[in-house]
């Protein structure tokens, strides 16, 4: 086992704390401070106490408080050089956010019983205990902007906008789906919503974003169209040793691309330990190391990660180029429904079960008055009949028709192309399917 | 070359030594393969090497103008970008280089290093990056120094350009064009001369188009450019500097061919031998050989080999009754064997005699000159294999 490694300054222009994890932690003693970061601009909360949960400390310090949006305000002229306005979250923003983890959530295990009813079949992903990261990122986009995903990806689609209904249809391979069933749970997409998939391979959804990014650009500065859009790539810990990753960090960098690359540090890639499959851990360091800057985050903490996600995306659209934000998560179940899970410690599981991110922003927003039990209960409330609704419609769906299987693979029906004056040759009437003796 | 064994079966029937010549021609686009029909029907002057034709073509036909494929292909590009700002090029050394075999030319200092872009040597990424502006509307053509460089780039031109507009039911087509060389060079050893035209191929998703011709390469490479799905357009590194007549008509800025329509280059009645890129030039010469000794051999130059014009080339069979494939890559599994599975599928009752194939020998490509000669399909080999179909091949002794 490596040594620990002291929080260390890292190379960055932007202003952020950058904590680091320390590898003995989690593995020797799990129930101990999790991090350092400081949540909502203020620092004073964690001291070296041997607290699980980080939100208990800062909560303490604001039941003093009138109400907590005011509190934060107090905090933030106090630590003039740290926090900025985004940390404000007004009470819309709260329930909004809470809407959307919980949904994540729900949708989540909902996917979980189904696939073990027989309704999901194949290879389903599941995103529990990563909401943080969807909601924090996905809540501060426009509807034009990106966002491009891995295999678990049925989250990004619902933070983005794609109706539960159409994702779940999309799971039980119904024609009603958002790809018509020809998808499935590992390649959402949407044009509407720009949700540009669910790839299957790691890494492969990484030179796509870019490839967005670079569009956005190109539209931007070569079509002079008034384009400001971003791009934001998520991916996991493992991605990050594969040489598409790099090879994009490069290129992004190069050519100042308006992407946000997102890594969900969940610290497993199915059974392989990221501290086992990585020889610098750290994987923010991999930033600086391409000329970009790199963040670590909590990536429990939905409003922690929603600072950092408005810094970056900010960043992007003024065309600064990209950021490389590090996400410290956990997925509370297995890699996918067919993982038995075995090889994690259990006591790390609990630590991180500890910080559930709904649990916790639930907390902070009760304790700071953005809402009441009340509220809160009448949106998870919502959000079950959301997703019952969402079954009840995906069940009720067709099955994609026999027709179904032969279309769309090419755009071009006939795939004769395109003729002289622009419209499909086969369209053309004086076109025979006779020989070609051009 | 899948040679099968030799046959001594004695000849059925003698051939024809008229050749039907239906009325081909009167366009100069045809001027070649007019120009060898002549030659035939005057029953065999005497034999010239391509480039004398070529020479004869120009006094023939006023409107030829001759351009090499590297031309065409320039041509092609320029004329495309200019007409569409969404199109880019990218690939290593496109823009300063010129283009690592020059296609390229020009192009940099007319449109700009944003439109040609000079890429680190990322093929994996920097094909995601084409296909994901192609997702968002812009038109791509990313060019591959050569396509065995491509195999890093592999998953994102199968998985994700191929299989995505299929994988969101028609929400993200891809117009992409994936461009470069293909099979082998002149001694460039074994993992800088595959022929990929068979993988491709074998996607669903993907069209793959193959020229020959300048006229070919300008009129597929527009039509690549424009079309909606992902192409990938194999050219080669052989035929770049050959020159062809082009017709005025191709000459003009909307001169598209078709995909999924094969050439039938030279009409004949007695055995069809089909071929790509480089291999229809030696498909041509071998039918010159062949058509001294009075085999007539229709070649069919099949441009598309995804779609693949398969009406075409069972016409032809059921017009010829024998049939030769011809291909530069690897046998097993190859563009041949999906041709010869085809015509036995829709044409059985029409052959005459098994279907030949000739490829690539089925090993690495070697290096020494006198082996490379040996690996790659010659002339040579395509008249043994049609002459085996006609049941006229001359026993293995007396050719030692």
């Amino acid at each position: 086992m490596s040594p620990a490694f002291a929080a260390a300054n890292m190379i960055q222009p932007l202003n952020f704390a950058a904590p680091t994890r320390s590898k003995e932690r989690l593995f020797s003693d799990p129930l101990k401070s999790p991090n350092t970061t400081p949540f909502a601009g203020s620092t004073h909360n964690l001291r070296s106490h041997d607290r699980p949960n980080s939100w208990s400390q800062h909560n303490r310090s604001a039941a003093a408080a009138v109400v907590g949006v005011s509190d934060l305000v107090k905090e933030k002229k106090t630590k003039s050089a740290y926090s900025s306005s985004n940390l404000l979250i007004t009470k819309q923003e709260g329930l909004e956010l809470y809407e959307d983890l919980v949904l994540g959530r729900s949708f989540e295990d909902m996917c979980a019983q189904m696939y073990y009813r027989g309704k999901m079949f194949g290879f389903v992903h599941l995103y529990n205990g990563q909401e943080a990261v969807s909601s924090g990122f996905i809540k501060l986009l426009r509807k034009d902007d990106c966002v491009v995903s891995t295999y678990r990806d049925h989250v990004h689609a619902l933070s983005k906008g794609v109706p539960a209904r159409a994702v779940m249809s999309e799971l039980f391979g119904k024609t009603t789906g958002c790809c018509r069933g020809q998808g499935g749970s590992m390649h959402m997409f949407s044009k509407e919503h720009n949700v540009l998939g669910g790839f299957a391979f790691i890494g492969e959804g990484i030179p796509i974003a870019t490839g967005a990014a670079f569009s956005m650009k190109y539209k931007r500065e070569l079509l002079n169209e008034n384009c400001d859009d971003v791009t934001v790539a998520f991916f996991g810990d493992g991605t990050c040793n594969n040489g598409q990753f790099f090879e994009c960090l490069n290129m992004a960098v190069l050519w100042k691309l308006p992407i946000i690359f997102v890594v969900e540090n969940n610290l497993w890639a199915i059974g392989m330990s990221h501290l086992r499959a990585t020889s610098v851990p750290e994987i923010w360091k991999k930033g600086p190391a391409f000329g970009m800057p790199g963040v670590h985050v909590d990536g429990m903490d939905v409003l922690k990660v929603r600072n950092v996600a408005m810094e970056a995306i900010t960043r992007a659209r003024r065309g600064e180029g990209p950021t490389l934000v590090e996400c410290e998560t956990y997925r509370f179940r297995g890699h996918s429904l067919a993982d038995p899970d075995e090889l994690r410690d259990p006591a790390e599981k609990t630590h991180y079960a500890a910080r559930d991110p709904i649990k916790a922003f639930k907390k902070y927003l009760l304790e700071n008055s953005l809402a009441d039990e009340a509220e809160l209960k009448a949106i998870e409330k919502k959000i079950d009949e959301l997703v019952e609704d969402s079954v009840e419609f995906a069940d009720q769906s067709c099955l994609p028709t026999r027709e179904q299987l032969l279309q769309n693979v090419f755009s071009d029906p006939k795939g004769f192309g395109i003729g002289p004056d622009g419209s499909y040759r086969c369209e053309d009437p004086k076109f025979t399917e006779g020989t070609a003796e051009v | 070359m899948s040679d099968s064994s030799f046959s001594y079966h004695s000849l059925r029937r003698r051939p024809n030594l008229r050749s039907s010549i239906t009325g081909q021609v009167s366009e100069s686009a045809r001027g070649m393969s007019r120009i060898l029909l002549q030659r035939v029907a005057r029953g065999g002057a005497a034999a010239s090497s391509f480039r004398h034709l070529q020479n004869v073509t120009r006094a023939y036909s006023s409107a030829a103008k001759e351009m090499t494929v590297r031309d065409a292909l320039n041509s092609a590009l320029d004329e495309e970008m200019a007409a569409d700002p969404r199109v880019f090029l990218m690939g290593e050394e496109v823009g300063e280089y010129q283009g690592a075999y020059k296609i390229s030319k020009g192009l940099l200092e007319k449109y700009g290093p944003e439109r040609v872009i000079d890429t680190p040597i990322t093929e994996a990424g920097f094909a995601g990056i084409g296909v994901g502006a192609a997702y968002k509307g812009l038109r791509p053509i990313v060019e591959f120094m050569t396509f065995n460089f491509a195999m890093q780039a592999i998953d994102q031109v199968i998985n994700s350009a191929g299989k995505s507009n299929y994988m969101s039911a028609g929400q993200l087509p891809v117009s992409i064009v994936f461009r470069g060389p293909n099979g082998a060079a002149a001694g460039v050893g074994a993992q800088h001369s595959q022929c990929y035209a068979a993988w491709y191929s074998s996607c669903p998703g993907l069209k793959v188009l193959s020229p020959y011709s300048s006229e070919d390469a300008r009129g597929l490479l527009k039509a690549a450019i424009r079309d909606p799905d992902p192409v990938v357009f194999l050219e080669h590194e052989l035929v770049y500097g050959d020159s062809f007549p082009v017709s005025a008509e191709a000459l003009d800025p909307n001169f598209c061919l078709p995909i999924g329509k094969a050439k039938i280059e030279q009409q004949g009645k007695d055995v069809t031998i089909t071929a790509f890129s480089r291999m229809v030039g030696y498909a041509l010469k071998a039918a010159e050989v062949l058509a001294k000794e009075g085999i007539s051999a229709e070649v069919i130059n099949l441009l598309s080999i995804r779609p693949l014009d398969r009406a075409t080339i069972n016409e032809s069979v059921r017009k010829t009754n024998r049939l030769v494939t011809v291909e530069e890559g690897f046998p097993q599994h190859g563009v041949g064997a999906e041709i010869c599975a085809s015509v036995v599928e829709e044409s059985f009752e029409y052959l005459d005699a098994p279907v030949e194939r000739i490829a690539n020998a089925d090993v690495p490509m070697p290096y020494a000159t006198n082996l490379e000669r040996m690996a790659v399909p010659q002339v040579e080999d395509i008249v043994r294999a049609a002459k085996r179909a006609c049941y006229r091949s001359v026993p293995m002794a007396a050719t030692a």
